[in-house]
Formats: C-alpha cells, structure tokens, sequence
C-alpha cells in the first residue's frame, strides 16, 4: 500500500493500527490547528483587534492629505498636527460605528416625526452581510476541526446558490413551502460540491486542499456557462444574468420592508447552533473532533476515517450552499455570474479569527459584517477609501493568526497547554519532527 | 457610486467621476463624493448609503447596477438618478439612463482597423458578455466587413463573429494577465490589430503589444488613450470613444439647477456622444485618403445612408 492510498475507504471496516497513515506524527496541519482552537486566549484575540483598529487609524491619518499638510507644520504647531491626525481617524471611525451599529442622528430624528426604519438600518446591514459569512465560515471552521481544510466555500456557495436560485425562479410552489424548498436545494447544491471533496479525500486520498481550490474554478466557470445558456438566461437580456426568483422563494423580511433583514440570519444561527450541538453532543461531532486530534489513534480507537472525512464535507458544504442561499433568496434575487463575492475566502479568515468554535464564527463575522456595512457609510461620509476595511480585517487576521506576534507586542506569556485547554490528551508537539 | 473597478481604472467608472469632478468645476455650488463597490450585493446598501446622504443626484455606473437601481428609484420617487449604460422601458421618472450608440462608432474604428492592417487579420475581445460590450464588438465587425465591401479585401476579424454572437472574453475588467494572454495568441494567429472592450484588461492587452514591438498596434475603448493611458500612447492609433463624462457633467448640472428630467438619453455621432479620438503619434501614417473615407461614413451613418446592425443597440 502506497503512501497516498493509505487510507481506508469510506464503507470499509476499520483497519488495524500497524496500517502506515499518509500523516505520520503531527504534520504541520496539526499544530496549526491545534494553535488556532486552543493556543489563542480571548486576551490575544481582542488585542489583535485593537491593534488592527489602531494601524487602521493611523492608515486613515496619515492618507488623508488634509493631515499631511498639518504634519508638514510639526514643529511650528505640533498641536495641530496631532489633533488633525485625531479629527480623521476617529471622523472615519465614528462614520463607521454609524453605519455599523446606529446612527445618533437618526434615533434624535425618530423622535421628532422621522422614520424608525432609519434608525435600525444599520445593525440591519451588519446582520445581512453577516448572514453568508456565518454559513461561509462555518463551512471552513468544522473541517478544521478534524484537521482538514476547506478552501472551497466558494465553489460550494455557488453550488447552493444555483440550486437554491433555479427551484426559486424555475419552480412553482405555494408559499412557505417554495422557500422551505428553495433553502433546502441550497444545502443540498452544496453538499454535493463539498460531498466530492470529502469522497475524494477518503477514496483516493486525493489532498482536499487541492482538490477545494481546483473546484472553485470549475463551479466558477460552470456558472458562468449556464448563465449563459437560453435556459438560465432572463428573457430579454443577452448578458448572463438568471430569471429574478418568484416572490413566494424569497425569504421573509424580518422587520418590515424598510429593512434588508431576512430570515436568512435566522438560517446562519441555527446553522451555528447546529454546528455547536454536533460538535459537542453527537457522535458524528465527537468522532471529528477525534479524527482532528490524531487520526490514527482514531483509527485505532474504531472511527472509519474515510466516512468521517466524507461526512465532514458534506455537512460543511452543505453549510457553504445555505449561505448561497441566502444571498441569492435574501437580498439579491438573482445569479450573476460574481453572485459568490468573496464569501468563501472571508470565510476562511472569519472560521480564523473566530478560533475555531461556533459562537466564535458568529462573534468574528459579526465583527467583519460591522466593519464592512460601516466602511460604506465611512466611504460616504468622509471619503476614506473602503479598502481601509481590507487593510484592517488583514492586519486582525494577522495578528489573530499569529499569536506569538501580539504576545510579542504586549508581553504576554504563552498559554500553558494543559489537559484543560485541551480536550483528549496526546502529545505535546513543538514542530514537525 | 462606481462598480468595483474604482475611479481610476481608466475606463467608464473613471470617466463617469470625472464628469462629476466637470460639473462641480462648472458650477461650484456643486459638492461631489463617490462610493467604490467591493462586489455585487455592495450595489443596494452603497446606494441606500447615498440616498441617505439627500444626494441632488446619484449617478450609478454600468449596466450591473440596473436591478438595484431600479428598485432603489422605485422606493425613493423624489430622489434624482442616473444610470450610464442602462436604460429601463418603460422609462422611470426619476431616473436619466445615459445609453450610447458606440456600434457606430465601432463601426469606424473596423474600417480604420481594416485600412490600417497589414497582415489582414484584426481582432478584438470582451471583458465580460454585456450588450454594452458587444455593441463595440458588433460595430467593429461591421465596419471591417464594410471596408472588405467597399475594397473587394478579405480582412479577417478574430475574437467576435457578430452572427453567432460568440466571441474571446476574459471573464472580467480587472485581470490584466488575462488581457495579456488573449492579445499574445491573436498576435501568434497574425493579427496585427487589437482592439480590447475590457476596461483595465485592456492594459494587458496594451503590455502585450508593447512587448511584441513589431508592427502590432491597438485601438483604445472607452476614452481616448493617449490621456487616460498614455504610456501606451505610441501603440494606439486611435481610440473608439463614448461621451460618458460630458453627459455625467450635463445630467448633474440639469440637476443641480432643478432641470432635471429622467427618461433616456442616447449617445450618438450625430450628437458627438460617441467618436473617434484623434490619430495623435498616428496622424502621419493614417493615409488622408482613409481620413476622408472615415469622415464619409461619419456623415453617412448620421444621414442613415449606411446603417449599423446590432442586435445590441439602444431603441429609443
């Protein structure tokens, strides 16, 4: 038996434990995600943001050239320099608490006769562009949890998206059950395109990394085709843009119609409570986080590796093809050939930042979606330019993702790695050996 | 509000501020701003971001944008849109699409391609499958079919075949190595002539061209290139323009001094609203008599004598 072939396929009865696994020892994968989940204390984490928020202020100073002018000046009126730096950064910054969050304005103004709507239009911004991004990361947070990576959300997003988007405007059903339907196509869109993945993985052994990242181009393209053909295409374009999905598919604005907030969030929560139950009371959660930790004493504990891997993605992809969903169901009714955006890659570093754990998913995205929806108001009201946001979402994933970094910066000492922050015993690994 | 090229990709969002930047140097009561789209479901919240502001009008660029523009007009009847590139039948009114007829001017730039080539093959390419790109497509395939016409030439045009509407598109308008790759296999293929409709791929193409250096030349979209490009200026012959600029300015000044009035406006080479820029480092080597049979067709299409087919072009 090859190196590559090593591994079980799924359906076959567990191996004996003198059978060679492809990861001998713990690969870098291992230590990687073993220093993400349980290296990281909640101290690294908020530091890491406070850093990137205060880089990012002082990105937003000193590019504005309002400020530079003052700076020219230093030694004639240092105060003005320094209180012009202040005036932009924190300007900028209160743009995007505004646009996040609430804005003073209008709650004053909802008292005198405005309307409430504005009020709230904010947070309901954030919850609509957090929506996908829950899914997204949670697609890539639960195979980390058993050592693997999903770089595909994005290909599983348009998996989810297409399905969802063709029982939406090519169906026709009664209301509620047509959205029921059309959400549930969309798990299942994904969980095909991630289920190949994990079947791959544990047939052939083929490197999920690889094949993730591969078929995001063809789902890409693929979309990009059947946009194109007379089928998919809206009557009376020739651009490749989708029928707009019937009224009784959409799903139920929250709030009123004022608002973009949609049941979709309600999806993106019960997708982390879900996450959080499997990963914390079934079987299936118990036997990931096993295959995580070590798989082959997994295997030698009677866990089939292979079905697990196969399982993991298929829920994960399935968990990408709900956020398609709600995008293409939720806010924006159609498929364009760049209805993925860049979910699936920000899902990546939400399922990062947020440590690896489903409350921490849904607290990280919130944080992403906030930074996003007021870095348009931020754009709009002071013309900082929006890819400060990128810059400071990096410069937090950075950080997040290196914790020796802010430990460095703060002083702080390294979190012991005791039988407490970890949950099954192995090994303490310093690298690769 | 720009798509997610941004206001300087050297194309139609570029040209759309810089109509707002001429109005508000015409009339300085006039304050501008503008928001960048990251992707498409930035459209509606960036445009609720700005009807929020109380904008005297908002100007949303290219044709994606029309779903949410649309709805963002339906439910805000007192705010003042335009739209480039986009026109709605019926007509809303409080929205201004700014369409171009650029088939025409298409037109002109394949007859000028087609007397300029030397290997007989010339070739253009998409950024992605719009009817705003294609029209250009169509018009330049029409107009090399018409010099081939007139001269009793076989010039061949690679990239488009306006019968089958298929044709070379890079899937984007900002991944310039794709431009780049496209320009170097129709160079390889003999054509000596390259005319990109692709936004800032179209610097791919024009890196490509430079770096083959023999004989290959291009013609630029949009705007013209010697100004919006000009590092590139040796290489362009001439440019297929659209007058995005000039009616972004006019359509924010009619609204800055409450004239504003939605419906649509079509850019035309009766109206100067589409053209051809001038020849620049060219202008000695287009022969005069190739000037002046592009000057009779100018005339022609306006008078209706030569018409331009494309299934792409604006109705109304």
């Amino acid at each position: 038996m090859t190196l590559l072939a090593g591994e079980p396929s799924g359906g076959q009865a567990p191996t004996g434990p003198e059978q060679p696994l492809r990861e001998e020892g713990p690969g870098f994968r291992q230590v990687f995600v073993e220093g993400i989940v349980y290296g990281n204390s909640v101290t690294v984490t908020a530091l890491a943001i406070v850093t990137g928020i205060v880089l990012g202020g002082l990105l937003i100073a000193f590019s504005d050239p309002h400020v530079l002018h003052r700076w020219a000046h230093l030694f004639s009126a240092p105060g003005a320099a320094f209180s012009s730096a202040w005036d932009s950064a924190s300007s900028a910054y209160s743009a995007m608490f505004q646009g996040a969050v609430v804005n003073i304005h209008s709650v004053g103004k909802a008292f005198h006769g405005g309307s409430i709507s504005s009020v709230f239009s904010p947070i309901s911004e954030t919850l609509v562009q957090a929506t996908p991004l829950i899914l997204a990361s949670l697609a890539v947070m639960l195979p980390f949890r058993a050592g693997l990576f999903n770089i595909g959300a994005t290909g599983q997003f348009i998996g989810g998206a297409f399905l969802a988007g063709w029982v939406g405007f090519g169906v026709s059903l009664p209301p509620v059950i047509h959205v029921v339907v059309a959400v549930l196509a969309g798990f299942a869109g994904g969980a095909i395109v991630g289920g190949l993945v994990g079947a791959l993985r544990a047939r052939t052994g083929a490197n999920e990394v690889i094949v993730t990242i591969m078929l995001n181009y063809v789902m890409e393209y693929l979309l990009l085709y059947l946009l194109g053909t007379a089928y998919f295409r809206r009557p009376g374009r020739i651009d490749p843009i989708s029928p707009l999905v019937q009224g009784t598919a959409r799903l139920p604005h929250l709030f009123g119609h004022g608002l973009r907030v949609n049941a979709g969030i309600v999806v993106a929560l019960a997708g982390a409570a879900g996450v959080a139950w499997l990963l914390k009371r079934s079987t299936f959660g118990f036997e990931f986080r096993a295959i995580g930790f070590n798989p082959r004493a997994a295997r030698t504990a009677g866990i089939d590796i292979g079905r697990g891997y196969t399982q993991v993605f298929l829920i994960a992809g399935g968990l990408a093809g709900l956020a398609g969903a709600c995008v293409v169901l939720g806010t924006d009714f159609t498929l364009t050939p760049q209805v993925y955006g860049t979910y699936g890659i920000d899902g990546i570093t939400v399922a990062l930042l947020g440590r690896g754990a489903p409350l921490g998913v849904v607290l990280a995205a919130l944080l992403y979606a906030g930074l996003h929806a007021g870095g348009v108001q931020m754009q709009a009201s002071t013309q900082t330019p929006v890819d400060i946001v990128t810059v400071i979402q990096a410069v937090i994933v950075l950080f997040v993702a290196a914790p020796p970094l802010i430990r460095g910066l703060y002083r702080l000492r390294a979190r012991p790695v005791t039988s407490e922050t970890r949950a099954t015993p192995t090994i303490t690994y310093v690298g690769d050996p | 509000m720009t798509d997610t090229g941004g206001i300087d990709d050297r194309s139609f969002n570029a040209s759309s501020y810089q109509g707002l930047l001429d109005a508000a140097k015409a009339d300085p009561n006039i304050t501008t701003a503008y928001l960048q789209s990251t992707t498409q479901s930035d459209y509606v919240p960036n445009i609720n971001a700005l009807v929020q502001r109380n904008c005297g009008i908002i100007v949303t660029v290219g044709f994606l944008m029309g779903d949410a523009t649309q709805s963002a007009a339906k439910a805000h009847p007192t705010d003042h849109f335009a739209i480039v590139d986009y026109n709605y039948s019926p007509p809303l009114n409080n929205v201004l699409g700014l369409i171009f007829n650029t088939a025409q001017a298409g037109f002109l730039g394949g007859y000028l391609a087609a007397g300029m080539t030397k290997t007989g093959t010339v070739a253009t390419f998409g950024g992605m499958k719009l009817p705003t790109v294609t029209i250009y497509m169509d018009g330049f395939y029409d107009g090399v079919q018409y010099y081939n016409q007139k001269h009793n030439k076989n010039v061949k045009v690679l990239g488009w075949n306006e019968k089958t509407q298929n044709g070379t598109f890079t899937g984007d308008f900002t991944d310039q190595t794709k431009g780049k790759e496209v320009t170097q296999t129709f160079i390889q293929q003999g054509a000596d002539i390259i005319f990109p409709v692709a936004g800032n791929v179209g610097l791919g193409a024009a890196a490509a061209v430079k770096q083959n250096g023999n004989g290959v030349h291009m013609l630029w979209v949009d705007t013209d290139g010697c100004i919006s490009a000009p590092q590139y200026c040796s290489i362009f012959i001439s440019s297929v323009t659209k007058g995005i600029a000039s009616a972004v300015k006019t359509v924010t000044l009619a609204a800055a001094n409450n004239q504003f009035k939605g419906g649509n406006y079509v850019g035309t080479l009766a109206n100067n609203g589409v053209g051809i820029s001038p020849f620049h480092d060219f202008a000695s080597k287009v022969p005069a008599s190739l000037q002046s049979e592009l000057n009779q067709i100018k005339q022609g299409i306006i008078n209706g004598s030569i018409k331009v087919a494309s299934p792409s072009q604006p109705t109304s």
